[in-house]
């Protein structure tokens, strides 16, 4: 009987409950509170809830329950063995039951915890679906009694669909928690082996930690400066291209262009957004970096075929369309009453663009170039094509520079063990990376609430 | 079973085909009631061709002549005549869809805002026709303000909603000058008095009817020779109004101010001149009284008496 066997119960019961909680009133015959579906959801929610939250308690527990039980088969000998190798003893008695390799030819006592393992196994499977029908039967058997003209299903039936709708939309927020939480553990590991002092400040990165002692630049060197520096000097040139053009477009778009116009030239903007960012890297390195050489060779620059300005260009060209859509919108949903009120006092088309959409739109294109922005601070792969893996601290563009982003990815690519310095390095950038981020968005939330111009 | 005809009675004999009779009984009626409304129709089309009553002002400022407009296919307004005089209320009235607020967006050439439309004939201001190649839509529409029929200040201060206008227009030289130019308009709209003390507040903050005086002050503060109201009272409450209506007789010794009105009493109360439209057409204009008192024409009548509209 395989494990889902309960859930499969539980469905069929769930629907035998919709369905007697919804023939329950045309038995009566009489007037009822609610429609007759009312009383079936009632039913059917008081069946699927209490056999569910049964289910997984279980599922929680049975792991826990079925390990102890197993691992007391075992010989005395064997239990005393640190916990790690005991580990490992379940590990292949797992592995045999399942039919996976098994290291070496198991032994006696090994054969025999298997077969108590899947004994436990199938006993536990047949449990849970017993306790989930008398579960299940008994909860609904309970609320269909409870069926009555005077139960105001309906109303509970909304509150609980409330309940369900506040669940969903906290997914989002416990697993934005969840991913802050595995970050920020793996940072204070870090952190216990280089201080955050030299790692907020210092002036060069080279994470690099010694396999011999007699290495050469075994030291390593953690100051994630140059790494933040990159970052802002890519994403502060991809902004300085996406921004203008962006909102430019939106303007033209939403203000002067007209319906034929708009209709071909916005889903072609958005195509943009729709481009593997892997292109984008290539086309950054074959086109956009040799051009750039080329063209600083002509006025006698240094250009470095790997640059941050390529970098930044095509990242700008990238996320031109979270500006110019959302800004576009935005400016669209200004009411038509006030274009016509600045236009009526004589003001061009432009002037009432500047003085009077533009502030009433500020929040939403703020939102937009907030997007942006963080899109390019964690765009990954055009960097790594074509600016490089040279932490220079520099601010120069036409250098070489490395990102947050890139360095976290070439920390962790390869065979790595999981408590140097090096690797853990990456959860320390990212957590920095989170809480810059974050500081971005409220400074930028509270920007937006001292000058925005709130229309209705 | 037997129908009548010409009545559309029926008279149902037992057994009969009910639903028949009533067919056909339904089909004479309409029949009778196409042939009535097309001679109506005919008699008011042959008389609205020319405008009853006298379409020109003593002390023009504005004037019309054959202007048409078209949106798209559909003929808005035809062939209409008329002048707006200095110093004067004019009211439109008419049901709706007549053209009176279309009539009303030509004399700003608010009706560029939209594309399909399109204008034929002139409307003279001080000498130049505003739809010819040279006028200056912008220098127009400061000369010819508008209020609007829903209030609609700008999300930003009281202030800088009346100073909007003589800021994009260089009206004033300095800070001082368009203090003085933001309190008079304010002071002549009849709203100083209830904002002095909030001026830096948003103007959306406001009641319906303050908003509207505002949209009035800054609508001056332009300093316009005619202006525009598009039903300015219609959503709003009747003291709003009558704050509105006080204000326009004031207003009327400074500009010349068209209003499009639904409410007959309002245009008794407040206009010296008004005009009747109907289906695009201007059926009937002259002095306020003589309109409401002795219309001209049956159409007018029927309008002013409630039969229809």
């Amino acid at each position: 009987m395989p494990p889902y066997t309960a859930l499969i119960i539980l469905l069929a019961l769930t629907v035998l409950g919709y369905w007697l909680g919804r023939r329950r009133p045309a038995a009566f015959g009489r007037k009822y509170h609610s429609l007759p579906g009312y009383y079936g959801s009632y039913v059917a929610i008081w069946c699927v809830f209490p056999a569910l939250a049964l289910y997984c308690l279980w599922q929680l527990v049975e792991p826990g329950f079925i390990r102890s039980q197993v691992l007391a088969t075992l010989p005395a000998e064997l239990l005393e063995l640190p916990e790690a190798e005991l580990g490992l003893i379940y590990n292949d008695i797992r592995n045999l039951v399942e039919g996976n390799i098994v290291s070496g030819a198991p032994g006696e006592e090994i054969i025999a915890a298997a077969s108590r393992y899947t004994a436990l196994q199938r006993m536990s499977n047949l449990g849970i679906a017993l306790a989930v029908l008398v579960a299940g039967l008994a909860s609904s058997g309970w609320a269909l009694r409870r069926v009555k003209p005077t139960l105001r299903a309906r109303n509970k039936v909304e509150r609980t669909l409330r309940m369900l709708l506040m669940a969903a939309s906290t997914v989002a927020i416990f697993t934005t928690i969840g991913i802050f939480l595995s970050v920020l553990f793996e940072a204070i590991q870090f952190f216990q082996l280089v201080s955050p002092l030299e790692f907020l400040f210092g002036l060069s990165w080279s994470p690099q930690t010694a396999i011999r002692p007699d290495q050469v630049g075994s030291s390593g060197a953690f100051g994630a400066v140059p790494l933040f520096t990159g970052t802002l000097l890519i994403s502060g040139l991809a902004l300085l291209v996406a921004v203008p053009v962006g909102l430019l477009s939106a303007i033209y778009l939403s203000e002067y262009a007209n319906a034929r116009i708009r209709a071909i030239a916005k889903p072609m903007l958005e195509v943009l957004a729709g481009i593997p960012t892997v292109v984008y890297g290539y086309f950054a390195a074959l086109t956009v970096g040799p051009l750039l050489r080329q063209f600083g060779e002509a006025f006698g620059l240094g250009v470095s075929s790997e640059s941050a300005l390529g970098a930044g260009l095509v990242m700008g060209i990238m996320i031109i369309p979270f500006v110019s859509s959302l800004s576009d919108d935005v400016i669209n949903a200004v009411p038509q009453d006030l274009r016509d009120g600045s236009l009526a006092l004589g003001a061009t088309q432009s002037e009432t663009i500047r003085q009077v959409l533009i502030p009433a739109a500020l929040p939403g294109i703020v939102g937009g170039i907030l997007l942006a922005a963080s899109r390019a601070i964690g765009e990954t792969m055009i960097v790594v094509m074509a600016a490089g893996l040279a932490a220079n601290l520099t601010a120069n563009p036409l250098e070489a520079v490395t990102t947050v982003t890139v360095q976290m990815v070439t920390l962790l690519i390869g065979d790595q063990e999981f408590d140097s310095a090096k690797t853990l390095a990456a959860f320390a950038l990212g957590l920095l990376l989170f809480v810059t981020t974050l500081a971005l968005n409220v400074v930028a939330l509270r920007v937006v609430r001292r000058y925005r111009e709130q229309y209705e | 079973m037997k129908s009548m005809d010409n009545g559309g009675l029926v008279f149902d004999g037992g057994g009969l085909n009910v639903t028949e009779g009533a067919k056909r009984a339904a089909g004479a009626l309409i029949g009778n009631l196409r042939a009535y409304e097309s001679s109506r129709l005919s008699n008011v089309i042959e008389e609205a061709h020319h405008t009853a009553g006298d379409y020109t002002a003593v002390n023009a400022i504005m004037r019309a002549r054959n202007v048409d407009v078209f949106y798209g296919d559909n003929h808005a307004i035809k062939s209409v005549n008329l002048d707006v005089g200095a110093n004067e209320v004019i009211s439109l009235i008419g049901p709706s869809g007549c053209g009176k607020s279309t009539f009303i967006r030509c004399l700003n050439r608010m009706n560029d805002t939209i594309e399909s439309a399109r204008v034929e004939g002139e409307i003279v201001l001080d000498g130049e026709n505003i739809y010819s190649r040279e006028a200056d839509v912008v220098l127009l529409r400061a000369r010819v303000g508008m209020v609007f029929q829903k209030p609609n200040p700008f999300p930003k201060s009281v202030y800088d909603n009346v100073a909007y206008g003589p800021r994009i227009h260089g009206l004033a030289p300095d800070r001082q000058a368009l203090d003085q130019i933001v309190q008079s308009s304010l002071e002549r709209a009849g709203l100083w008095a209830e904002v002095k003390d909030r001026l830096h507040y948003p103007g959306t903050g406001l009641s319906g009817g303050q908003q509207q005086r505002l949209c009035i002050a800054r609508a001056i503060a332009v300093g316009p020779e005619v202006i525009l109201m598009d039903e300015p009272c219609s959503a709003l409450d009747p003291i709003a109004t009558a704050h509105i209506e006080d204000l326009i007789d004031e207003l009327k010794k400074n500009f010349a101010i068209v209003i499009v009105t639904h409410s007959m009493q309002q245009a008794r109360r407040v206009s010296q001149r008004t005009a009747y439209f109907h289906l695009g057409r201007l059926i009937e204009v002259g002095a306020t009284s003589q309109v409401f008192s002795e219309p001209r024409r049956k159409l007018t009548e029927d309008y002013i008496t409630g039969r229809f509209g």
